[in-house]
């Protein structure tokens, strides 16, 4: 984190304008764990109150506009007066300039409570996409309104244009009268698609049919000309309303340059909203884990509590080493993403001032973008479904009781299904980062972290993922020599799984280092399945 | 004209969390083995103050406190609300005092801030559970003064209406402002403390200037005969652990003599007096 503070804050010179900018690195950490502190509490407290109540009753849907169930409002109202919007942004447009570390951790705090909610909550990081990308004027017009709680949306997909983006067909004309832009069409599992301020990926280049044909805008809901068409019935974040949206001229500003759209402004929006699933997919796995382990210590069955059976308390031990490597995972991705995303702000700054980068600097930017690019479909597809699986296991821990709507854990249930599909199905996730396999990028990334000093008592554990390594380096030489032309694409899951199990044993064996009382036992469960499943890759693998 | 409001909190051990060593064997609280909290009806009036301040603009809101050094802790948490500013009386000499002697001491302090428009405080503090300082303030102020509150429906042309909780029911009655209000817990849930506000202040210290005001009994010019132990009337002879068995209750008119019948009853069996 030091690096990360030093890059946001430079030389704690904003603490001269701004009294809530930190006035060292010591202090910058205190702000993040006071914030994370206020976010617990709401979440804890207003969140897990009314989390019930607004999965019975969802959103609602008159004369074209969503209204949210009243926990959601109130959930919304109160987490704006704590000051929680757009706490990424830069101070001079009404944020604090947090990591996106700290945010990502105040994110899973409120999935943990309401995964429903922390859609709406999350997409405040849409903005990120238009401080990017967008100009000076359009920052000054929106960034504050974000700040000041205006909710997000992004709206992709059609009813024809799912994972597959490029065929967005919704139109962009510029109207040379007004002189401004128009859309006109639909969009269809809009999250959140009632939003005050709306990122659109529409098709400015008429004729085309392609994703180069395709660019950002922005849509203001005070503006007018975006109608609710309905509510999806979902099987669960009823919290967060998927709407189906008719654009009938709608006025809406340019984001960046046209053609830009999907190539590149909808990639570093995804990037970012994945790293928001995987933040959710944590926090569901922590809910269905506290809860199975408060059911299993109260349930007696045979005269004595269910945990003492060794059949319960395995399946406890594998959930929460699960959670504990997923965690780890998706923090380190989130540091990545702060470096290399601090280090273009310094960019963007330098420019301004007429001045680059160094040469060091430049190479860390690309490196770290590179490592981030490269964990982000790690985190979000392994978090996705291992919170899936923590979900089936807590819920199997509660028997019968489990599949009544009294528990909480069929909620959890419901809610975790949909992590593993939306911002890219797990199968996209493994599309993204089969590059990243075959170039080697997370093998050189377990082969220096098995360099990393560590405990004596973890130092066996990384000799066997120094072993985790060598069959993942195998196994990849082997698809890669396959001569079967699709070889790769039917290996690909399996080779994304052995990757991320080495990382995130590497990742559990730092913090095993550092706080033994907490990560020891999960690293012992999760060093076992990890083996366990590189072997089994490997060995199908082997018949290729 | 704008709107200057003073709300009067305190800091109180979290008797949710009574254990076997809450008292002390002098028949005091232990306030060293309790957490100390923000008391919960006090928050409700700062709820309600700092929802007249979005509606008035440019309203004012001062939190004055008295207590331990530590208290500086609930004004702080008060700046973190919205509060604009706080006032901490603390004094040696200010310790040990009942509600009489607390109510004298802050009045003193309201002197030396300048009487507000509204002055609000929580019904009663966890600890103590008298609900006396907060009229017995007003009436050091010669303030009107309206009682639980639990909402302030308006606030203008020199009088704030209000609706006052009374048993089996509510009240709405209307006073003149300047007053003083004691407001019921559960009129407002709090707001929550806001990120900037609390990484603004969260070095804020103490201090003769500033933010956060620190005052001596001196400084507020207050007869020390009148603080702390030495004006206390109120003696602890002994403390009980209390379960109330009885459950049958008695409803009487504001008939004088039926008053009357009820006092002497009750001095008769040694409730009070």
């Amino acid at each position: 984190m030091e690096r990360i503070v030093a890059l946001k804050e430079g030389n704690f010179q904003e603490r001269e304008e701004f009294p809530f900018a930190p006035k060292d690195y010591a202090d910058a950490m205190d702000s993040y764990d006071r914030v994370l502190s206020i976010v617990g509490e709401i979440a804890a407290t207003t969140l897990a109150d009314n989390a019930e109540s607004v999965d019975e009753e969802g959103a609602h849907l008159a004369g074209g506009r969503v209204t949210y169930a009243r926990g959601t409002a109130e959930n919304l109202r109160v987490l704006h007066q704590a000051g929680t919007s757009g706490m990424t942004m830069p101070r001079r447009y009404g944020g604090l300039n947090f990591p996106i570390t700290p945010y990502t951790m105040c994110d899973e705090l409120i999935a943990q409570r309401d995964a429903g909610f922390s859609n709406i909550w999350s997409l405040q990081n849409c903005i990120h996409t238009l401080y990017e990308f967008g100009s000076e004027e359009q920052r000054q017009k929106y960034i504050p309104r974000v700040c000041n709680g205006a909710t997000m949306s992004m709206d992709l997909t059609e009813p024809d244009a799912g994972s597959d983006l490029q065929s967005v067909m919704l139109r962009a004309t510029y109207d040379e009268a007004a002189g401004e832009w128009r859309l006109n069409g639909v969009k269809r599992f809009i999250t959140n698609g009632d939003a005050d301020l709306h990122l659109v990926l529409a098709r400015s280049e008429a004729g085309t049919t392609d994703g180069r044909g395709l660019s950002m805008f922005i849509y203001d809901k005070e503006r007018g000309g975006v109608d609710v068409r309905r509510i999806e019935n979902k099987m669960g974040i009823h919290g967060s309303p998927t709407c189906e949206l008719t654009f009938r001229d709608a006025p809406a500003e340019l984001v960046g340059s046209t053609r830009m759209g999907l190539i590149k402004y909808v990639m570093a929006l995804m990037n970012g909203a994945r790293l928001g699933i995987a933040a959710q997919s944590v926090a569901l796995s922590q809910a269905a884990y506290d809860e199975a382990l408060a059911y299993a210590g109260e349930r007696r069955q045979f005269g004595k509590a269910i945990i003492e059976f060794p059949a319960v308390k395995d399946m406890l031990d594998l959930m929460k080493a699960r959670l504990d490597a997923g965690r780890a995972l998706l923090y380190q991705c989130a540091r990545y993403v702060d470096i290399y995303k601090a280090l273009e702000d310094v960019e963007r700054t330098r420019k301004a001032a007429g001045e680059v980068l160094t040469p060091e600097e430049r190479q860390e930017m690309k490196k770290y973008a590179r490592l981030a690019d490269a964990l982000t479909p790690l985190a979000k597809g392994m978090n996705s479904e291992m919170c899936n699986q923590n979900c089936y296991d807590g819920l199997q821990i509660h028997g019968g009781s489990g599949y009544m709507k009294e528990y909480p854990i069929q909620r959890y249930y419901r809610d975790a299904r949909i992590t593993s599909i939306y911002e890219g199905t797990t199968q996209l996730q493994v599309v993204a980062a089969t590059r990243y396999v075959t170039s080697g990028v997370y093998l050189a990334l377990c082969r220096e972290m098995e360099e990393q000093p560590v405990t004596p008592e973890v130092q066996p554990y990384q000799e066997r993922s120094r072993r985790m390594a060598d069959l993942l380096e195998q196994a990849t030489q082997k698809v890669k020599d396959a001569t079967a032309p699709d070889a790769l694409d039917h290996m690909a899951r399996r080779l994304y799984e052995m990757a991320a199990l080495c990382v995130m044993s590497h990742l559990l064996q730092y913090n095993a280092a550092q706080r033994p009382d907490l990560f020891a036992r999960s690293l012992e469960t999760f060093m076992d399945y990890a083996e366990a499943e590189l072997a089994k890759h490997f060995t199908i693998i082997g018949k290729v | 004209m704008s709107l200057n409001i003073l709300v009067l909190v305190k800091q109180v051990p979290d008797t949710r969390c009574v254990g076997p060593d809450a008292m002390t064997p002098e028949g005091t609280v232990n306030r060293a083995a309790l957490p100390a909290i923000f008391n919960p009806d006090d928050l409700a009036a700062l709820e309600l103050a700092l929802r007249l301040k979005e509606e008035h603009e440019g309203a004012r809101i001062t939190v004055l406190t008295m207590g331990l050094p530590k208290a500086a802790e609930v004004l702080r948490e008060s700046l973190y609300r919205g509060a604009d500013d706080a006032v901490l009386l603390t004094d040696r000499a200010l310790g040990g005092a009942d509600t009489l002697a607390t109510s004298y001491a802050l009045a003193c302090a309201i002197r030396k801030i300048g009487t507000p428009d509204l002055i609000l405080c929580g019904r009663q503090a966890i600890d103590g559970d008298t609900a006396q300082v907060g009229p017995q303030v007003a009436e050091k102020l010669a303030l009107p003064q309206v009682t639980c509150v639990e909402r302030i429906e308006q606030l203008a042309d020199g009088r704030v209406s209000l609706v006052r909780r009374i048993d089996g029911g509510v009240e709405r009655v209307e006073a003149p402002v300047p007053c003083l209000l004691t407001i019921v817990g559960d009129a407002a849930k709090c707001r929550p403390c806001n990120a900037k506000l609390v990484l603004t202040h969260k070095h804020t210290e103490p201090a003769p200037d500033g933010v956060m005001r620190q005052w001596s009994a001196a400084d507020v010019e207050a007869d020390l005969e009148q603080c702390g132990l030495k004006g206390s009337p109120t003696k602890v002879k002994a403390v009980q652990n209390i379960v109330f068995k009885a459950k049958e209750s008695r409803r009487l008119t504001a008939d004088e003599a039926e008053l009357d019948g009820l006092m002497k009853e009750l001095i008769a069996n040694h409730i009070i007096g």
